[in-house]
């Protein structure tokens, strides 16, 4: 590379320096992304597929009606809020994989906010008084669920990442245990684990009439701005940021820093009790065992891929959502199963993490800082 | 006499610094020849080079003659060639003997998944070395629980051990009292006597004059010149050394000591395991005086400080300061009362690299009226005082909003004072506040330090430089196992009055642990 | 290994043993119960031991491995498909198949292992986040191939899910085996016999040869490890790459000796749980081991309280909900990491990429 350089011409030279720039200051998780579909496509080919009509298919799933851009917005909403959950923690120096557990203990308490409260009350609750309910009891248990794995890192240093993952069965088995039993949809019909529908009160209105996106859509893009303005804007970010950086000195310059890894985990908790419980009070109407499965590790990419930034977290929860939603169109296509999808997940996680390597495929330079995301079990 | 080691035209540039410019140097049989520089002059640089582990960019090292390839530690040790680093390479839960044969290991039965240890035959050779050179080592002691001076000579049995003719000893007295220092130089020449080349590499001029047999200066990575120690004094060294002429003793005023600031009264404190560390401490600062702490590196001095400070819990006593109980008080609590503190470790503690200068300079002040009003951020206001700090403390920097890891050790430790300084201040407790930095910054922050005391703020200054200690301070304690085993007036003492309770021996010569009474020149 | 932990220990498993004896003694001799347990508790520990050995190996030369869970995960799908290929496709006898597929197990592991040496000790991606990327890619790619081999139209098993050859043989151990009633713990299979003996070849391997010294060293203090000629990153490879084997080996388990099956996510977090064990062994081999002993024995009571469901007395009752014993595990790993049963000690570079 040097070398062929070596015999450019001067102008050619500095063409390839602004690309170069360029590539630096955008390029690194666009190649990745990339690069994750060139490989998805052998992947495919490998699997007897043809890559370019799956990714055609792919694309007009995402993007080619009224109705696919709909469900990429339905999709991308609790992906914001799952991927603001993890980058948040990110910011804080906390690593939470538990996203999952969170997001679905969230939603078992939205859902049994929205089925059950009218009738232990004994009133029809008016929607702006129901809906705000739903939303904040669903909100709480996830912060709560996450507030527990933070307190014991900071008080006893049991590492989060264990934690939220132990967390993470504990919710599905518990969930598993209401919806089979007292949560359970009584509807003789019923054969699966699942809740009642919630009240009609308690449903957030889809956007547009005939469309499934809802406000729960642009709650999202709301709560991306606050998060950033929480982040950046008060002294309470200034602390979390700090502690993330660098928890000895925050120490030292007097932040309390067990009690901001606290609030740090249960402001992400609750992202991700929100990822939850606007699927439930915008979507589904009630919970089902399982749905949660895979947000987890799907949030953890959306986060690195939008290098914990708001804005890049959801630029990348947009992306992954076009993917999950086109992904169906694709395998009407080509017999490629959905499931391909999260291999080029991982694939792009592992491109986006592992930028070292996009960066030796492609040539740029490294930029002066990395950052520190997590610690070892020391820290 | 032959020359054994030789590095001719050495070169070597690291991003943004060139730290070694054509440097030249040789060592002849049997010499100590000192090596000396400031931090960053590029002398830990070249002996890395010369031990194969950093690669030079253009140059030839040569032993006895011979020119050689070193492209790692493999191939100097292999040469004859030891190093004993400034942080020793030691693992503190090994052995002694584990210690010495890694990397070189004996085994017996081979057969079996490569050889089971043979411990006893390496404890063997360990207890010859150590008998034929003087050293005193144990082999099966467990390397974390001996004292620093017993784990250099561990380390430089380690290099015997690999029959090493040539010793490299980085800054090996940087954490030696004064009388470790002695029996290091006493083992140096007992090992030059035996034919042992040694290279000797420090900043601190009296001991070069004592011990070297020839001195090669280094500044900025250029080799400023080579001398006898007969032809030269400690002023000429340190103008080598600047570049300019060194003022060696700092200015300072006669102290007017006002009221107590800060009185410490039976502090206990434990470590996690519930050893006392520091136990039953008494003292007191006044406003405008400097008393300094000496002793040497952990005898209880980082856990008094962080107690001080409101890091650390404390088991017992009481700290009183600006007249109000503080014992147990949080950091911030001590900062918002008067408290300045610039910590030991700077990078860690001081400053949180990745963020810019300006946000560096308002670490522990964020959340306060003008920068923090109702909990939102002023960028406005911590803009301005950014600004002004950079120009009154003068730190070098391209602008506040360059990140702090850019900028060089003496500018980040000046952002740490400009901070601390810049508040209403009563009592500032600076440890260790010049370690590691170039001559310019250590004059600047002592300046900085005597300023402070001359307005009347109380000052707590930890240092493991005695000369530090001796040149800035007032009042002088000298810890050791936790305990303050003398305060004394500065002026009345002598260096090696100070060595000799550093290393525990009692003022009255009876080494107890707490003195009965308060006499003068004990337990104030 | 503390008094402390080792009574924790005992302990837990006694109170474990303990509720089985209770409910089932009215029927059967506690002696046989007790047997029963103890035969379970040893085989279902197996991949946690295994997977704390993997865990082991990588920690010790200093690199954090929390992708065990995926190269487990991964380990099971391949080594069951390289099985049925070897048996259905090239129509092997269905023990050669068994023993290919256990190969192909470890060579998973291994490969996953290169990918995670690559990942955090090449280019100095930050472990955990490597080890989450490996985890995500193992589900993944066994849940897409899963799906696509067998459950497609047109693929090479047409649509359904062949038949494995079964899984490993028991092997007795004579006499010991022959024994009455007590003899059912001699009676296991190969996989469990060798992660026993892989327990003790670690303690031998870690802190009696030259290879365990050096390991040792590169995750406690690297540099000094490399001014000393030690090669660090070929060390912290070599260590990681054999911890991905074990993992491998573990993940063999669950298609090849446990069930002849697999199903997505089967692993259900045992590679964590394994992590846990080997945090609460202290890094040491006996001690990760007697940790998995107990996450076995908190897994074969819920086994074992399945045969004995009409004898739990009323006031017991709610231990029949599978879902409150399930849980054990997963508080006892929480419990483990809060260090109140004796202060956690790692190596003192875990975790950190070693800069020359």
């Amino acid at each position: 590379m040097q070398n062929s350089e070596e015999r450019t011409s001067p102008q050619t030279k500095s063409i390839l320096r602004f690309m170069r720039l360029t590539l630096n200051a955008l390029g690194v998780p666009l190649l990745a992304v990339l690069t994750a579909m060139l490989v998805g496509g052998v992947v495919i080919a490998l699997a007897g597929g043809d890559p370019f009509r799956a990714y055609l298919g792919l694309f007009q799933g995402a993007f080619g009606s009224p109705k696919a851009l709909s469900e990429t917005a339905v999709w991308a909403s609790p992906y914001i809020f799952a991927g603001l959950a993890v980058a948040f923690a990110f910011k804080g120096g906390l690593f939470n994989i538990g996203a999952e557990g969170q997001l679905a203990f969230g939603a078992v308490m939205a859902a049994l906010i929205g089925y059950a409260l009218p009738g232990w009350l004994h009133i029809d609750l008016p929607a702006f008084i129901h809906i705000p309910l739903a939303i904040g009891f669903g909100a709480l248990a996830g912060a709560l669920w996450a507030a527990i794995p933070g307190a014991l890192k900071a008080y006893t240093g049991g590492h989060e990442v264990i934690n939220t993952i132990m967390m993470n069965y504990i919710a599905l088995n518990l969930t598993s245990f209401l919806l089979n039993g007292p949560m359970r949809d009584p509807n003789p019909l019923n054969v699966v684990a699942r809740t009642p529908l919630i009240a009609e009160s308690a449903r957030i209105p889809p956007l547009f009439e005939g469309f499934r996106v809802h406000w729960g859509f642009v709650l999202a893009l709301l709560v991306a701005g606050l998060v950033w303005w929480l982040l950046w804007k008060t002294t309470l970010g200034f602390e979390i940021r700090t502690v993330g950086a660098n928890p000895d000195a925050a120490k030292y310059a007097g932040i309390n820093v067990k009690r901001t890894i606290v609030l740090t985990m249960a402001i992400s908790g609750l992202l991700a009790g929100l990822a939850g419980t606007i699927e439930v009070t915008a979507l589904n109407h009630r919970h089902e065992l399982g749905f949660s499965i895979g947000y987890g590790f799907d949030a953890i990419a959306i986060a690195l891929l939008g290098k914990t930034h708001p804005l890049g977290v959801v630029l990348a929860a947009l992306l992954f959502a076009a993917m999950r939603n086109g992904a169906t169109r694709m395998q009407f296509l080509t017999q490629i199963p959905v499931d391909i999808i999260s291999v080029i997940q991982a694939l792009i996680l592992l491109f986006v993490a592992a930028d070292a390597i996009i960066r030796y495929i492609y040539r740029i330079r490294a930029r002066d800082e990395r950052v520190v995301l997590t610690r070892g079990w020391g820290g | 006499m032959t020359i054994v080691l030789e590095a001719k035209n050495i070169t070597k540039q690291f991003p943004g610094v060139l730290a070694n410019d054509q440097v030249d140097f040789d060592l002849r049989q049997g010499e100590i020849h000192a090596m000396l520089g400031e931090n960053g002059a590029g002398k830990t640089t070249l002996m890395n080079i010369i031990y194969g582990l950093y690669k030079p960019d253009s140059g030839q090292v040569s032993v006895r003659g011979e020119p050689i390839e070193i492209h790692s530690p493999k191939d100097s040790i292999q040469a004859g060639i030891g190093m004993v680093h400034q942080h020793f390479m030691l693992i503190p839960v090994f052995s002694v003997a584990e210690n010495i044969m890694l990397g070189d290991e004996t085994v017996r039965y081979r057969w079996a998944l490569g050889g089971k240890l043979d411990q006893k035959t390496v404890a063997k050779r360990v207890r010859e070395l150590s008998h034929q050179y003087s050293l005193d080592v144990d082999p099966t002691a467990l390397v974390g629980q001996l004292p620093v001076g017993i784990q250099q000579r561990v380390e430089i049995v380690k290099t015997l051990y690999r029959n090493a003719q040539i010793l490299i000893l980085d800054e090996p007295t940087a954490v030696l009292t004064p009388q470790e220092a002695e029996d290091l130089f006493r083992i140096m020449h007992e090992l030059t006597e035996k034919g042992v080349s040694i290279i000797f590499i420090t900043h601190k001029l009296k001991e070069v004059l004592a011990i070297a047999d020839r001195i090669t200066v280094m500044r900025a990575g250029k080799v400023v010149g080579t001398v006898k120690p007969k032809e030269t004094n400690e002023h000429k060294l340190a103008a080598m050394m600047v570049g300019r002429e060194v003022i060696l003793q700092v200015e300072k005023k006669a102290a007017k000591p006002q009221e107590a600031a800060l009185k410490v009264d039976g502090l206990k404190i434990r470590d996690f395991r519930g050893l006392e560390v520091v136990g039953d401490i008494s003292f007191e600062i006044r406003g405008g005086e400097i008393l300094g702490i000496a002793g040497v590196q952990g005898n209880g001095q980082t856990e008094l400080i962080e107690a001080l400070t409101g890091l650390r819990s404390v088991a017992g006593g009481k700290m009183l300061f600006a007249g109000k109980d503080v014992t147990g008080c949080s950091p911030r609590t001590l900062t918002e009362t008067g408290m300045a503190h610039i910590p030991e470790d700077r990078q860690r503690h001081g400053l949180v690299l990745p963020y810019a200068v300006a946000d560096n300079m308002v670490l522990n002040t964020y959340y306060l009226p003008p920068f923090g009003v109702r909990g939102i951020l002023q960028p406005k206001a911590i803009d301005a005082n950014a600004r002004k700090l950079v120009q009154d403390f003068d730190v070098r920097t391209p602008s506040p909003y360059v990140p702090t890891s850019k900028l060089s050790g003496g500018n980040q430790q000046k952002v740490i004072v400009a901070r601390e300084l810049s508040r209403a201040v009563k009592l500032l407790i600076a440890n260790q506040p010049t370690r590691g930095l170039d001559v310019g910054s250590i004059e600047y922050i002592h300046k900085e330090i005597v300023l402070m005391r001359d307005l009347g703020v109380a000052v707590l200054l930890v240092s493991a430089e005695l000369d530090e200690i001796t040149a800035l301070s007032d009042r002088i304690a000298v810890m050791y196992r936790g305990q303050i085993v003398a305060t004394v007036e500065a002026k009345k003492v002598t260096r090696e009055q100070l060595g000799l309770w550093m290393a525990g021996g009692h003022p009255e010569g009876v080494p107890s642990r707490r003195c009965p009474e308060p006499v003068e020149g004990c337990c104030a | 290994m503390d008094w402390r932990r080792f009574g924790f220990i005992a302990l837990i498993i006694s109170v474990l043993f303990g509720v089985v004896v209770l409910i089932g003694h009215v029927q059967i001799s506690p002696v046989i119960i007790i047997t029963s347990m103890l035969s379970t508790t040893i085989a279902v520990a197996t991949p946690l031991t295994l997977g704390a050995l993997c865990g082991l190996y990588c920690e010790r030369a200093g690199v954090v491995n929390i992708g065990i869970e995926g190269m487990m995960l991964a380990a099971a799908f391949f080594g069951w498909l390289a099985s049925i290929y070897m048996n259905t496709v090239f129509g092997m006898a269905p023990m050669p198949s068994l023993i290919g597929g256990v190969a192909f197990a470890i060579l998973t592991g291994g490969l996953l292992g290169l990918l995670h040496s690559v990942l955090s000790v090449t280019f100095k991606v930050d472990q955990i986040i490597g080890g989450t990327v490996i985890n995500i890619l193992a589900i993944g790619i066994t849940g897409f191939l899963n799906r696509q081999l067998f459950f497609e139209k047109g693929s090479i098993f047409g649509g359904n899910v062949p038949h494995a050859p079964g899984v490993l043989p028991r092997i007795q151990i004579p006499y010991l085996a022959d024994m009455p009633v007590v003899g059912r713990i001699f009676d296991q299979q190969p996989i469990t016999w060798a992660a026993i003996l892989l327990v003790l070849i670690t303690h031998y391997v870690l802190f009696y040869t030259r290879w365990g010294l050096r390991t040792r060293a590169v995750g406690e203090h690297p540099r000094a490890a490399d001014t000393v000629g030690i090669n660090v990153i070929r060390m912290r490879y070599a260590n990681v790459i054999l911890g991905g084997m074990l993992a491998g080996l573990g993940g063999a388990y669950f298609t090849l000796e446990s069930v002849p099956s697999f199903e997505p996510l089967m692993t259900n977090g045992r590679g964590f749980i394994s992590l846990a064990a080997m945090i609460f062994g202290n890094w040491t081999p006996f001690g990760a081991w007697s940790a998995a002993l107990v996450f076995g024995a908190a897994q074969a009571l819920q086994i074992n309280l399945q045969f004995f469901r009409e004898l739990i007395p009323p006031q017991w009752a709610f231990l029949q909900i599978s879902y409150v014993v399930g849980l054990a595990p997963y508080l006892l790993t929480m419990i483990i990491l809060t260090g109140i049963i004796g202060k956690n000690i790692p190596p003192a570079a875990d975790g950190q990429p070693y800069e020359k």
